[in-house]
């Protein structure tokens, strides 16, 4: 034993002295010759980044205990054993705009090129919980997703679609429950078992109060309304995720790669310990918590993110939460590379910047992938760019061969560096969560919201300075006056919202206005006496109810909620 | 006209994206500014209201959810209806390109879209402050 | 613009021209003066209302739904919102509307939002300028709602009538107000988000601290300002008035519910009746317009002060003071003597220049 730390103790000092070799001798003459392009060198999140690593770096990692086996604990390397080789990550673009048939077109038109699973962006009034009649809705309707007011829309939007086959997401969060409840009805319709069901939804409120400002209601009753969704699903979709807990929005917002892991973690950990403080077991609702990631430019330190959110997943899962069930402790994880890396600028380069980004959610291990199209940055994509986009990760998974080994990068001194790090810095604001009174008390307070504005503040003062450099923006731009080339013209119906509300009035005329009447009392009394609400919801949409009356229920009874001011 | 120049800030509609907006907020106040924010969720009565009370000198609207069409028309009338026209409207969010000059007929004096630089914006309000200065 | 027919349009409600007119009497320049002469004979109508409390508390909620309920009872009112400057840049972000939003449209309340700017005096002159104009166009209430820490609120405390301190629970193991020095301007308390689990210990901490510091602070309640030019005896006197009637009440409310709201009002008024009511609100008017007065001319007088003696002269008596061979007594004395003479001197030159003025009596 002594022998052995003698060995090991000279071994690091022979490593030393290497390196102090190297970097007296050809690393000095090197930068005499060529000095450093720039003072510091750092991440996109800001963590500093050396001349090159070395096994030192990687000293105090085990390969078992931090690295291991794919498809184990603590699940690393991925959370399948065979990754890849086995089946590749659903090519899963998100689609929606005007009414409802239009999206279905869309949708048909995806899967006819390729696509393997389907998501749904909603307009504001529907991730609002308003009606497309709503006075403040007209404008919205159609516009940035498609409309959805009664379960009428919802069989129109998945007409001709196998929910069996083909799993959607649905990315919707403050009025999940009613889309859920939606997605089962439709499902029934085409004579599917609840067992049968594949799907998402998006449903993570807790950033809504930091990043993405689409709540309706206070937090707590809110983070109630998902763990109602969450006890509801296991029991009658086991196949279906109700909660993605995304810190895509995150990201977006301006916050690190650090702190978009820490506050999606905490969430993550926020619905399954409110789940246990209801009496579920943990291993009922962990399997069914799915994640959602954003994939920035920063080609290593995403990857790095990756691997360091499964591995405090499944800690956090099994050592804080004593879950014993292994498929509670796997972070499965959805990619969408980065919006805000996109630029209106010169938008052909964005091809470029999602490919490279694209390649970064393959290397870390992502079980579905939206890639942006190039023509994101300004309106929905046309048919020409969403195309591309798809094409993209075709070629990653058929022709790069990045797709044919499991976690490649896995012992790089860097890549496992940068794991590390990320990681502790994660910890750490974890650690900070806790100290104000956990992830709700931290979102009124505003304590999460300061930290996303600080860092993206910086963010954006680092690109104005000429620090970052972004290519046709503060270097090598253009005048660019011309029109867009015709092919990648978009535009959304004018005409959708006027159809959009005549199908409402025509459903609100044809249904059973009495049962809509009991349905909605029935849920008052749930949600007035604290007890699961969903069943009461499903009736409601069963009854054709409008997302609008079913919100306006929890308004009555939660309130709206106002958050804290913070810039 | 006021000493410092005082901008009014203005997300209206549902859309509740507001990083972009915030993000300008601090640039301008970085600047020496006087922002009115008004937070998410506003109308265009709301917002035209707010610069007559705060008699600003420049509103600065966002919209990323696509219904700039909609906003800066509504805005742009109400703005003149209500004695308002000399008000410095901007427009910033995702807005595409062939639609700019229609904006500029509703009255909108420049687009600043995504990846814009917060320091242009401020030196935009800044030369245009200096030629009102000038002109008396 | 006119600035006589500026104040006619505000006179007769018209909001731009409102708008403009507090502008002016913001930047405090030479229209200033001006305009606020033209709307002084106009004021002396509305409730002038203090909110005032540590960040966080819940003051333009608590703004909002006071509004809101003033509304209901016929109010009319104007809300000046004060948030700090940036003592780096000289820029603000003026937040407060956010939680305002409810009341924006209502033709029968007018909202504007204002930066600290310079220094304390000039935010406290500016607030009272911005006052009186909305004073002058005819609302029934001024609500002043200040950022809240500091000397600031004492200062804006002296130019509203009544003054309401919120506190919440669990800012902190002692109650932050004690330390910031804003209890003592409380007309009315209020523990804002009373449905959070410390607020009772808050609630109790307050009372026992009105009660302990009754006889001074607590119950004097309001203090006008002490002012040389309204004599000793009237500055006693209004801190006397105090003493008699008026028992600071603490209110419980939940702004965001608008829980508590009503009663809040309810002390408002009861605290402006009893103003009213044996004279009281004159004798504050008299200590106030006496305060203002002595700030304008002590500030007149010492820049003619400085001006007719020039800055050398001071430079030189501040270094003989230094030395020692002057007390600050003397040579204040000194400076003074020295100043009438050279006043005299120019008024000689100047008689002499357009041979108009009669001679100075000194």
């Amino acid at each position: 034993m002594a022998d052995a730390t003698r060995a090991q103790t000279s071994a690091e000092t022979a490593a030393k002295d290497s390196r102090q070799r190297w970097q007296d001798g050809p690393l000095a003459e090197s930068l005499s010759r060529f000095p450093h392009r720039k003072e510091a060198f750092r991440t996109i999140s800001g963590i500093p980044i050396g001349d090159l690593y070395t096994p030192d770096d990687i000293a105090d990692i085990e390969f078992e205990r931090d690295i291991g086996y794919p498809g184990d604990y603590p699940f690393t390397r991925g959370v399948h054993a065979s990754m890849y080789r086995g089946r590749l990550w659903t090519i899963r673009q998100v689609a929606g705009f005007g009414t409802a048939e239009d999206t279905n077109r869309r949708y048909k038109y995806l899967l006819a090129h390729g696509e393997t699973g389907l998501s749904t962006d909603f307009d504001l009034p529907t991730l609002l919980g308003r009606d497309s009649d709503h006075p403040f809705a007209r404008a919205e309707v159609g516009k940035i997703g498609v409309a959805i007011d009664t379960l009428r829309d919802a069989e129109l939007l998945w007409e001709g679609i196998s929910l069996d086959q083909v799993s959607t997401s649905m990315t919707i969060t403050a009025p999940a429950s009613v889309l859920i409840a939606m997605y089962e009805a439709v499902a029934h319709q085409h004579g599917l078992g609840g067992e049968q069901v594949m799907g998402t939804a998006q449903n993570d409120i807790l950033k809504e109060y930091t990043a993405q400002n689409e709540y309706i209601f206070p937090p707590e009753p809110a983070v109630q309304l998902v763990v109602d969704t969450m006890e509801y699903c296991a029991r009658t979709m086991p196949r279906f995720n109700p909660v993605s807990v995304s810190g895509y929005h995150i990201r977006e917002a301006g916050a690190t790669a650090a702190q978009e892991l820490a506050f999606t973690l905490a969430a993550g950990f926020t619905y399954a310990h409110k789940a246990v403080e209801r009496g579920l077991d943990i291993d009922f609702v962990a399997p069914r918590l799915s994640f959602f990631f954003d994939l920035h430019i920063d080609f290593f330190e995403e990857i790095a993110k990756l691997r360091a959110a499964r591995r405090m997943w499944a800690h956090l899962m099994r050592e804080k939460l004593g879950a014993r069930d292994p498929h509670s402790w796997t972070l499965r994880t959805h990619c969408q590379t980065a919006g805000v890396s996109l630029t209106a600028q010169q938008i052909e380069n964005n091809i470029v910047r999602t490919a490279v980004e694209a390649m970064a959610g393959v290397l870390g291990g992502t079980q579905s992938m939206h890639t942006n199209s190039m023509d994101e940055a300004y309106q929905i994509p046309s048919e020409k760019a969403i195309k591309i986009a798809v094409r993209t990760q075709q070629i990653l998974a058929a022709e790069s061969g990045i797709a044919d080994v499991v976690d490649p990068l896995a012992g790089s001194y860097y890549v496992e560096t940068l794991t590390k790090r990320v990681e502790e810095e994660a910890w750490d604001i974890l650690k900070q969560i806790e100290d104000v009174g956990g992830m709700i008390r931290a979102v009124e307070t505003g304590f999460i919201q300061q930290q996303i504005a600080d860092s993206s503040y910086t963010f954006q003062r680092q690109v104005e300075s000429g620090e970052r450099t972004i290519v046709g923006v503060n270097e090598y731009m253009e005048d660019e006056a011309g029109e867009l080339s015709p092919d990648l013209f978009f535009q959304v119906d004018p005409e959708a919202a006027e159809r959009q509300i005549a199908r409402l009035n025509q459903v609100r005329a044809e249904r059973d206005n009495r049962a809509v009447t009991r349905a909605l009392s029935g849920l008052r009394q749930a949600a007035l006496g604290k007890t699961n609400t969903m069943p009461h919801i499903a009736e409601a949409v069963r009854a054709y109810a409008s997302i609008g009356e079913i919100c306006d229920v929890f308004r009555e009874v939660f309130g709206e909620y106002r958050p804290p001011i913070v810039y | 006209m006021s000493d410092r120049i005082r901008v009014v800030i203005a997300k209206p509609g549902m859309d509740g994206h507001d990083r972009g907006a915030k993000i300008i907020a601090r640039a301008l106040r970085d600047a020496g500014m006087e922002v009115i924010y008004t937070g998410i969720f506003q109308t265009s009565e709301s917002i035209v209201e707010t610069v007559l009370q705060e008699d600003a000198d420049v509103l600065g609207v966002s919209i990323l959810s696509g219904t700039y069409e909609h906003y800066a028309k509504e805005i742009g009338g109400m703005l003149r209806e209500n004695g308002l026209g000399d008000v410095l409207f901007l427009l910033g969010g995702t807005v595409s390109r062939q639609d700019v000059n229609r904006l500029k007929g509703y009255g909108v004096a420049e687009v600043f879209g995504a990846g814009a630089h917060t320091q242009d914006i401020v030196g935009y309000i800044r030369e245009w402050a200096a030629a009102r200065e000038k002109a008396g | 613009m006119e600035v006589a027919s500026l104040a006619q349009r505000v006179l007769e409600g018209e909001r731009r021209a409102l708008a403009r007119a507090i502008s002016l009497v913001e930047d405090g320049r030479a229209r200033d003066a001006e305009i606020l002469a033209a709307l002084y004979p106009h004021t002396g109508n509305a409730h002038r209302v203090g909110v005032t409390g540590p960040p966080g508390c819940g003051k333009s909620t608590l703004v909002n739904a006071l509004a809101r309920t003033m509304r209901q009872r016929g109010l009319k009112l104007g809300i000046v919102a004060v948030d700090p400057t940036s003592p780096f840049t000289g820029g603000a972000i003026l937040g407060d509307r956010i939680r305002m939003g409810d009341l924006v449209g209502d033709p029968g309340i007018f909202i504007r939002s204002m930066a600290t700017r310079g220094s304390l005096g000039g935010l406290a002159r500016a607030t009272s300028g911005v006052i009186e104009v909305l004073d002058a166009a005819g609302f029934d209430v001024v609500i002043v709602e200040t950022v809240g820490a500091g000397q600031s609120e004492v200062g804006i405390a002296q130019t509203v009538h009544t003054t309401i301190v919120i506190e919440v629970p669990g800012l902190g193991d002692d109650i932050q107000a004690i330390k910031a020095g804003i209890l003592e301007v409380a007309d009315v308390l209020v523990v804002n988000k009373a449905d959070q689990p410390q607020a009772e210990n808050t609630f109790r901490a307050l009372r026992a601290m009105l009660d302990v510091g009754a006889p001074h602070s607590g119950a004097a309640g309001h203090h006008a300002p002490r002012a040389m030019l309204a004599g000793e005896d009237d500055g006693k006197g209004v801190e006397k008035l105090s003493d008699k009637g008026w028992k600071i009440p603490i209110l419980k409310t939940i702004a965001s519910e608008g829980q508590g709201v009503e009663a809040l009002l309810d002390a408002v008024q009861a605290h402006r009746a009893y103003l009213v009511e044996g004279g009281r609100l004159a004798a504050l008017a008299r200590a106030r317009v006496a305060s203002e007065l002595e700030t304008l001319l002590r500030e007149a007088l010492l820049a003619e002060l400085a001006d007719s003696l020039g800055p050398q002269e001071i430079e030189r008596t501040i270094d003989e003071v230094l030395a020692r061979r002057l007390d600050p007594h003397s040579a204040v004395d000194g400076l003074v003597r020295l100043a009438r003479r050279s006043r005299r001197g120019k008024g000689r030159r100047s008689r002499a220049g357009v041979q108009a003025q009669p001679a100075e009596t000194d």
